[in-house]
């Protein structure tokens, strides 16, 4: 049996560090928003001839603009970006005419609202709280304790942290943008997080059962020793996936799997490193107040 | 009786298989074809093609757009207006059956626009007629205005009880002649209204108004006070349901026409969509050979299991049918690894036994027996995650449509299927392949 509750002050500064890193990315930062929250324009171009699709790519760089969007049929561009100025617009419009000598027709140009509005965002929020606190009502009956249900919501709580402020660093550092699909993988580790946790707690309701009232510092050590091994092959699976989807899959649901596999590490990480050695601290706590 | 049980489960096997058969693709001169059902049984007509729904994002689908009137709106409230009208219309559009459309307010110059894309349906038109139905909804009573002529003809006028004040409305049946009707029941505001509005007209008619169009005008027998009342008109079941759905996702605050439709292509591209697929089958045959090569006969039983469990899923998803978007395939993901993990929770369960000097076939059982209680518990409380996040009822203040709805679906869904086939297929497939090895 390995003493892995002998090092919990490690593993708190490790996390602790991650999410300060992270939060400080989060307030000094923030994130990038995705076209999903803010909106953006809508451009459709007509040219006298057919023009190349990389050519246009690279005068948008040109001139800083971010497509989210481009579709070249026959003599016709449409365009979807970032909300752009009347300014932006123009010059875009003038180095096209004057970069691919070409003459240009503007069939469309409006703005466009938001997908994601704040009201979905808020009962998103509002649905994820009832979740969390529908898995401390289950788990406070499946583990005949609070405690049992705390330490795996203090766990989910550690895991949405890790990944909201990575994603902030990876928001600021390589342009990832917060989109509909950030939002999925927040609630993926979310259901991710409390899985792996119970299949720890688990063991130690079992050796409680069967073996009496003991340490309860003596069962976590017992049981994360016991776990530790399918713990890592479970995530190992879920990592080759989404591994290989990181390296090989297409670009625009790079970073969302990235996330996903963020959140599958510190789902890992967190049920035997931070959720284990909390439940051992408040059942301790609880016996103290009981002598 | 056994025999009976290979059969059912054969038939079971076939059709699934059959369901999840690929579409259109070519061998020589056959093409292979999913399963699809067109028959009459007692009078009831079946129609269904079991194939793939693919979202918006990897498939694309129509492209609407609506030009709003704005004139009868106040400028200051236009913002508040549009954006309302935006989320009604979504509520309309997922209420129809179509699964995360993408609704968006344009501007040009002074032009305000609503534009909705729907994933590839095929009742576009009826989709867009409810789409743009006000649906405003007022009860009128008849009134005697002028009353210096010598046969005062009565007038309708407002009662200012209106769709406002409605919390539910329903299809229901009349019990005499069996005609689909709608069901109403109004909050309690609307409820004290209703209660005098009936009380002041007993032997007079109430008249429902749809649209300015007159629905029905039933005669008032005794004043209602319970806040319940039905429309009956002249309804299909179909036309009894749309009302519902335009009466149940409130009345669109300015009326809007269509000015455009076309076909969209998919936002995430063809090729980003390849890319994944085969990305996916890469890492999924990891995970299988990962399993095999750590478990040896044991993972070889898994990895069957896992596929069984893929072949079910997908089949699920064509039946029901889910439209698959990317967060849906996410979901789908997740359950995988949830799955899997059914599965390496027993083996270390019967490894732990077999280590114990247990024999092996005891060691299976007491095994799973270990095992459930922990897959049990995991699997209910992601169910519960995803029962929230689907909001089944329909409550108010949860995501009631679109890409969180999707992934809890699919989510679900898996974890359900994974439940059956981690426990039940793994047990009879560890049977059957080790009962032959003594």
């Amino acid at each position: 049996m390995v003493n892995f509750l002998k090092y919990r002050l490690i593993y708190f500064l490790i996390s602790l560090l991650v999410i300060g890193a992270g939060l400080f990315s989060v307030f000094k930062w923030s994130y990038c928003y995705s076209i999903d929250f803010v909106g953006g324009s809508n451009l459709e171009y007509r040219f006298d001839k057919i023009v190349a699709e990389k050519s246009i790519n690279k005068i948008l760089q040109n001139n800083k603009i971010q497509s989210v969007y481009l579709e070249i049929k026959n003599q016709n561009l449409s365009l979807r970006t970032k909300p752009l100025e009347q300014v932006q617009e123009n010059n875009l419009k003038n180095s096209l005419e004057k970069n691919l000598k070409v003459k240009i027709t503007v069939l469309k140009s409006e703005t466009v609202g938001p997908t994601l509005g704040r009201e979905t965002m808020i009962k998103t929020g509002v649905a994820s709280i009832l979740a969390i606190l529908g898995i401390l009502i289950y788990m406070s009956f499946a583990f005949k304790g609070f405690n049992y249900a705390m330490a795996a919501i203090l766990a989910i709580v550690h895991d949405l942290l890790v990944v909201i402020g990575c994603y902030s660093l990876l928001s600021h550092f390589y342009q990832a943008e917060v989109d509909t699909m950030f939002v999925t993988a927040v609630l993926t580790t979310m259901s991710f997080s409390v899985h792996d946790t119970i299949v720890i707690f688990d063991k130690i309701r079992e050796y409680f059962q069967t073996e009496g009232k003991e340490d309860i510092e003596y069962f976590a050590n017992k049981a994360l020793t016991e776990t530790m091994v399918r713990s890592l092959n479970n995530s190992m699976t879920i990592v080759f996936m989404l591994l290989s989807l990181t390296l090989l899959g297409g670009t625009s649901i790079r970073f969302f799997i990235i996330t996903l596999l963020v959140g599958t590490i510190t789902g890992t990480y967190s049920s035997p490193f931070i959720a284990t050695p909390i439940l051992v601290w408040l059942e301790k706590r609880k016996k103290q107040k009981v002598n | 009786m056994k025999i009976f049980k290979v059969f059912l489960l054969l038939l079971i096997t076939v059709l699934i298989v059959w369901i999840d058969l690929p579409e259109n693709y070519k061998i020589g001169k056959f093409s292979i074809n999913p399963l699809s059902l067109d028959f009459t049984v007692f009078g009831i007509k079946v129609k269904k093609e079991f194939k793939t729904h693919l979202g918006l994002d990897l498939k694309g689908g129509s492209h609407l757009v609506f030009q709003t009137n704005t004139i009868k709106v106040n400028p200051t409230d236009l913002k508040d207006a549009l954006s309302s009208a935006r989320n009604i219309i979504e509520k309309r559009v997922n209420f129809f059956g179509v699964s995360e459309p993408t609704v968006q307010t344009l501007k040009s110059g002074n032009n305000y626009r609503i534009s909705i894309d729907l994933p590839g349906i095929e009742k576009v038109d009826e989709a867009i007629a409810l789409i743009g139905r006000t649906a405003q909804l007022s009860f009128q009573e008849e009134k005697i205005i002028d009353e210096k002529v010598a046969s005062p003809a009565p007038v309708l006028v407002e009662t200012g009880l209106t769709g406002k004040h409605i919390k539910k409305a329903s299809v229901d049946f009349n019990q005499q002649d069996g005609k689909p009707r709608v069901a109403l029941s109004f909050n309690n505001e609307g409820a004290r209204l209703f209660g005098d509005i009936t009380k002041r007209n007993i032997g007079k008619p109430l008249a429902i108004v749809v649209d300015n169009f007159l629905i029905s005008a039933p005669t008032v027998q005794q004043a209602i006070s319970e806040g319940n009342a039905v429309i009956t008109g002249n309804f299909t079941v179909d036309e009894a349901k749309k009302l519902t759905i335009a009466i149940n996702s409130g009345a669109l605050p300015l009326s809007i026409k269509l000015v455009e439709q076309k076909n969209i292509g998919p936002t995430l591209g063809a090729d980003e969509v390849k890319k994944s697929v085969y990305a996916g089958v890469i890492g999924l045959i990891a995970v299988l050979l990962f399993m095999i090569i750590y478990y040896g006969r044991l993972g070889m039983i898994a990895s069957l299991a896992l596929i069984i469990y893929g072949l079910i899923s997908f089949a699920i998803f064509r039946i029901i049918p889910v439209v698959l978007t990317l967060p849906g395939v996410a979901g789908f993901i997740l359950s995988i690894g949830m799955a899997v993990d059914s599965n390496i929770l027993i083996f270390e369960r019967i490894k732990e036994e077999l280590r114990k000097g247990k024999e092996f076939n005891i060691a299976v059982k007491l095994g799973f027996g270990r095992a459930i209680d922990a897959i049990k518990d995991a699997n209910i409380t992601t169910l519960t995650v995803a029962f929230i996040l689907f909001n089944p009822l329909n409550w108010e203040f949860l995501p009631q449509f679109g890409m969180v709805r999707g992934f809890a679906l699919t989510l679900a869904i898996g974890v359900a299927t994974s439940l059956f086939t981690g426990v039940v297929i793994t047990k009879r497939l560890i049977e059957i392949f080790y009962k032959k090895n003594g």
